[in-house]
């Protein structure tokens, strides 16, 4: 059996060359078992073009590297087989992040100030003790913590959200589950008041329009639309409290 | 334009020992940058699944567990190569680190009271939990211990962990500097004073000047090429730019690991968790080798042990034929798929995403890969380099040396917040006592010559090769003659043809000269390093005679304690002709060489007293360059205290070694 011949268009664009203009470039390869986007990108730089842009690390889907759009959904490409792939492949970079050059965004910069707006780090209690046991944990909810910490911040998720592309402030989808995560965290110190002013405005829970491509495009499979009908949940229930 | 800016603390590398150093120092008020190749929470510590040893004794199986055996296990793991004494500062140290990343929110699995159904050597046990220690931080086997010690977050503690660290990193205002790389130290021969550096989203070099500079930035896994379960940016940048000083030595650099399980045919790391939980390895015959081989411990015994059985296999023509060359099977089918999509989700995503099997149906084919790099920057305790004031290394960059000739499961990411920790305090004290005094002009030397170095890359041209072609060329001598069994004539023959591809790096010829970052162009100013890299591991396993740990000659199949007990030193400065090569003694030490319980029992005993051996210590390594530490070298030994530590946990000593 032949290998089939894949063709890729590519996006390309280098912000730092005066002469570059926004474009689409072909490229073909013949396809090899198992063959993932890491794989083809990666020959494709090495023997076709050694100035193709793209960013990998990990190349196993758990560093969050190498989010990009793959025929117009954003994706993982070290995760997406090439078998499960037309013969013609349209790559683009992530939209809502800045461009570094072909496929390469600027995830970095958006991320740190995601984290800083919404406080992604456990506002402790009290400081460490190094002769203390740990505190107890129920092993549901340190399972039910993970699962929400899980999120790789690959960006596919802004990527994909309405609002993240033209408002810039919004906390988006990955900022949200993080909020939710430090939210159902006991060893976080923030009272629901203190999370209403994060959560309940525009750049948060309630900027979201609700078309939620979040959740289907998820590498993580987290379940978003659970984590905004809690985030709601706990924004009504503290408004009401405070009205009371 | 270039630009020279000042920092107190410059940490290159920012991963979770980077980033822990990082944190102690910016606590302290010290002004910290990291440069970091990819956005911190990108590194590859993110990838560490199986977990992080520490002996905090919490559930049934973990029962009787202390320090004292989590540090006889790391040096019998390290086949006596280990510095005891670091051995002991890190086994002491650990429950700590793990408690602290409690409180850094690290979601750790927890003790569940009750009964718990566990596979413990492929057999299913039910285990009664008792209720005083619910909810307290589970343990799992992982990696060849005496008890189950390793804390875990599911099957993502290195992403947990790095998430975790990279918050305190965030609340502390830590300037994080990610695609950024350092091309080359600034030092003035004697202190080190930061890094030249170069943007990865322009392409622009600068200097960043620094009272202290840490260097963390992994291990050298891709001079294996594909052959690694190690992230494509793991290509040794931090022993590499210590190496080019000429100053600074590094240790150990043929103490290199392999993992028994990376996928085929991509290299990624399934984990030991997989075994731990109860998975078998099968040949193509459908038999687990391992129930023969190693009957005591089977699929869990140590990793370099495990691995080459592995290789055994398939150079007896057992494996599984395929295009990309033969492998064998890990088999999870029993554990089910309740199991396998819970606890190992990591594992069967891996499975599902990178191969398209289910594994509860399928077997999951893989074959021993490089893992791990015992080797690096040469440290004294503090973390600080030999020979340079001011530079300091912490992790896998470092040789500091707690894992000797083979690392543990489960240690090294026990080791990046450890060393973290305690090596960050040391740069805090030592920053607040130095002031920045060095001529800008040294800097602006050094500079000038990263960036003539830049214009020889785009100026080059003529019929030299590619320079992935030399990657891919040094990957395979590497994992064929620098691999899992070394022989002299392998060897030998890596060293010519390393040197051949060494030499042939000046003459390759870029293909891409455009403007901004080059992508092209950055691999090209890393690959010299990495072809100067192998081939000090390649020098330093032809000279080392004997087999220790990870290091297994057959043609010296015996650990050679009469010979061989110390650590290889390597010094090579970038203009230096060849690499000269140095050994010191590996440290004082408390647990004397014996059997480590598996594995080959024989071995050569050493001819000196243990009194003499241990005399010389100190003042041999301060003539290699080791700087004195803060505290005493071996101060924080506890002499003996190892002694009676199996029979108080209701273990067999596994042997008592020769006398004092």
């Amino acid at each position: 059996m032949t290998a089939r011949k894949l063709t890729f268009e590519i996006f390309r664009y280098n912000p730092e060359d005066p002469e570059s203009k926004p474009h689409m470039q072909e490229f073909t390869l013949a396809e090899e078992p198992y063959m993932t986007l890491f794989r083809a990108l990666n020959m494709i730089r090495e023997e076709q073009d050694t100035g193709l842009q793209f960013d990998f690390s990990c190349r196993s889907a758990v560093c969050g590297s190498c989010g990009m759009m793959v025929n117009g959904r954003p994706t993982l490409a070290c995760k997406t087989l090439t078998s499960d792939l037309a013969d013609t492949v349209r790559l683009h970079p992530l939209p809502a992040f800045k461009l570094i050059g072909d496929l390469s965004v600027d995830t970095g910069t958006w991320f740190r100030a995601m984290a800083e707006q919404v406080g992604a780090w456990v506002h402790e209690r009290a400081p460490f003790d190094p002769k203390a046991v740990e505190e107890p944990m129920d092993d549901e909810l340190a399972a039910a913590i993970y699962e929400s910490d899980r999120c790789i911040e690959c960006g596919c998720c802004v990527a994909s959200c309405g609002v993240a592309n033209v408002r810039p402030g919004f906390v988006a989808p990955a900022g949200m589950n993080r909020i939710a995560r430090f939210m159902m965290d006991p060893r976080d110190a923030r009272s629901d008041t203190d999370w209403f002013d994060v959560v309940s405005n525009d750049d948060g829970v309630f900027g979201c329009i609700g078309l939620m491509a979040c959740h289907d495009v998820c590498p993580k499979e987290l379940p978003l639309l659970e984590v905004y009908a809690y985030l709601r949940r706990r924004a009504l229930g503290t408004a009401f409290l405070k009205k009371a | 334009m270039e630009r020279i800016e000042s920092t107190d603390v410059l940490v290159i590398g920012g991963g979770l020992a980077g980033e822990r150093c990082a944190m102690e120092a910016a606590a302290a008020g010290l002004r910290v940058s990291i440069l970091s190749l990819v956005p911190p929470r990108r590194s590859h510590s993110c990838a560490a699944q199986g977990g992080m040893q520490a002996a905090l004794a919490n559930c049934f199986m973990a029962d009787g567990d202390s320090p004292d055996l989590h540090f006889l296990d790391t040096v019998r793991g390290s086949d006596w190569g280990a510095d005891q004494e670091v051995a002991r500062i890190f086994a002491d140290n650990a429950p700590i680190a793990v408690r602290e990343l409690a409180h850094f929110g690290v979601p750790w699995t927890r003790v569940r009271s009750g009964p718990n159904q566990y596979h413990i050597k492929g057999e299913k046990v039910v285990i009664d939990e008792p209720a005083e220690k619910a909810g307290l931080i589970m343990h799992r086997d992982f990696g060849g211990t005496a008890k189950w010690r390793a804390c875990y977050a599911a099957a993502g503690t290195g992403h947990a962990a790095l998430y975790a660290v990279d918050g305190e990193v965030v609340r502390l205002g830590v300037n994080v500097r990610d695609r950024a790389e350092a091309l080359s130290l600034v030092h003035d021969g004697g202190r080190c004073w930061g890094a030249v550096t170069r943007c990865l989203r322009t392409g622009r070099p600068g200097v960043t000047l620094a009272r202290s500079t840490v260097i963390a930035t992994g291990g050298y896994g891709r001079i294996y090429g594909k052959y690694t379960t190690h992230a494509t940016i793991n290509e040794g940048t931090g022993a590499s730019l210590a190496m080019d000083t000429g100053l600074v030595p590094l240790g150990n650099m043929e103490a290199v690991q392999f993992h028994p399980t990376g996928l085929w045919p991509s290299g990624i790391l399934v984990t030991e968790g997989c075994r731990g939980d109860g998975g078998y390895l099968l040949n193509r015959d459908m038999e687990r080798f391992m129930v023969e081989l190693e009957p005591a411990k089977q699929e869990l015994a140590s990793r370099d042990v495990v691995s080459r059985h592995m290789m055994q296999q398939i150079i007896d023509g057992k494996g599984v034929n395929h295009p990309a060359g033969p492998h064998l099977w890990l088999d999870l089918r029993h554990l089910g798929v309740d199991h396998l999509t819970t606890k190992l989700r990591e594992v069967y995503e891996i499975c599902r995403d990178f191969l398209g099997i289910k594994p509860w149906e399928e077997l999951i084919p893989v074959r021993p890969t490089q893992h791990y790099s015992m080797g690096g920057i040469r440290v004294n305790k503090d973390g600080e380099a030999y020979s340079l004031a001011g530079l300091y290394a912490a992790g896998e960059a470092a040789c500091w040396d707690m894992h000797g000739f083979n690392r543990l499961g489960g240690n090294s990411l026990a080791e990046t917040l450890v060393a973290g920790r305690i090596v960050g305090q040391k740069v805090a004290e030592s920053t607040r006592r130095t002031r920045l005094e060095i001529d800008t002009s040294v800097a602006n030397e050094f500079l000038d010559r990263e960036h003539a170095r830049v214009q020889s890359w785009l100026n080059r041209s003529g019929a030299g090769q590619s320079v992935y072609a030399i990657r891919d060329a040094i990957g395979e001598i590497m994992i064929n003659k620098v691999g899992i069994f070394r022989t002299g004539s392998d060897l030998a023959e890596a060293v010519e043809e390393l040197r051949v591809l060494h030499d042939e790096v000046d003459r390759a010829v870029l293909g891409c000269r455009d403007p901004g970052v080059n992508p092209e162009l950055s691999f090209a100013l890393r690959l010299k390093g990495m072809a100067r890299l192998a081939l000090v591991a390649a020098k330093g396993a032809l000279a080392r005679t004997e087999s220790r740990g990870a290091h297994c000659r057959v043609d010296f199949p015996d650990r050679d304690d009469s010979n061989w007990l110390n650590r290889t030193l390597v010094r090579w400065g970038r203009d230096d002709a060849d690499p000269a090569f140095e050994y010191e003694p590996v440290g004082l030490l408390d647990l004397p060489p014996g059997h480590r319980g598996y594995g080959k029992a024989s071995h050569v005993e050493m001819t000196e007293s243990l009194d003499a051996y241990n005399e010389a210590v100190i003042d041999q390594q301060r003539r290699h360059g080791m700087r004195d530490p803060g505290e005493p070298v071996g101060s924080a030994l506890k002499p003996g205290a190892w002694r009676d530590a199996e029979a108080r946990a209701g273990l067999k000593a596994i042997e008592a070694g020769q006398s004092r």
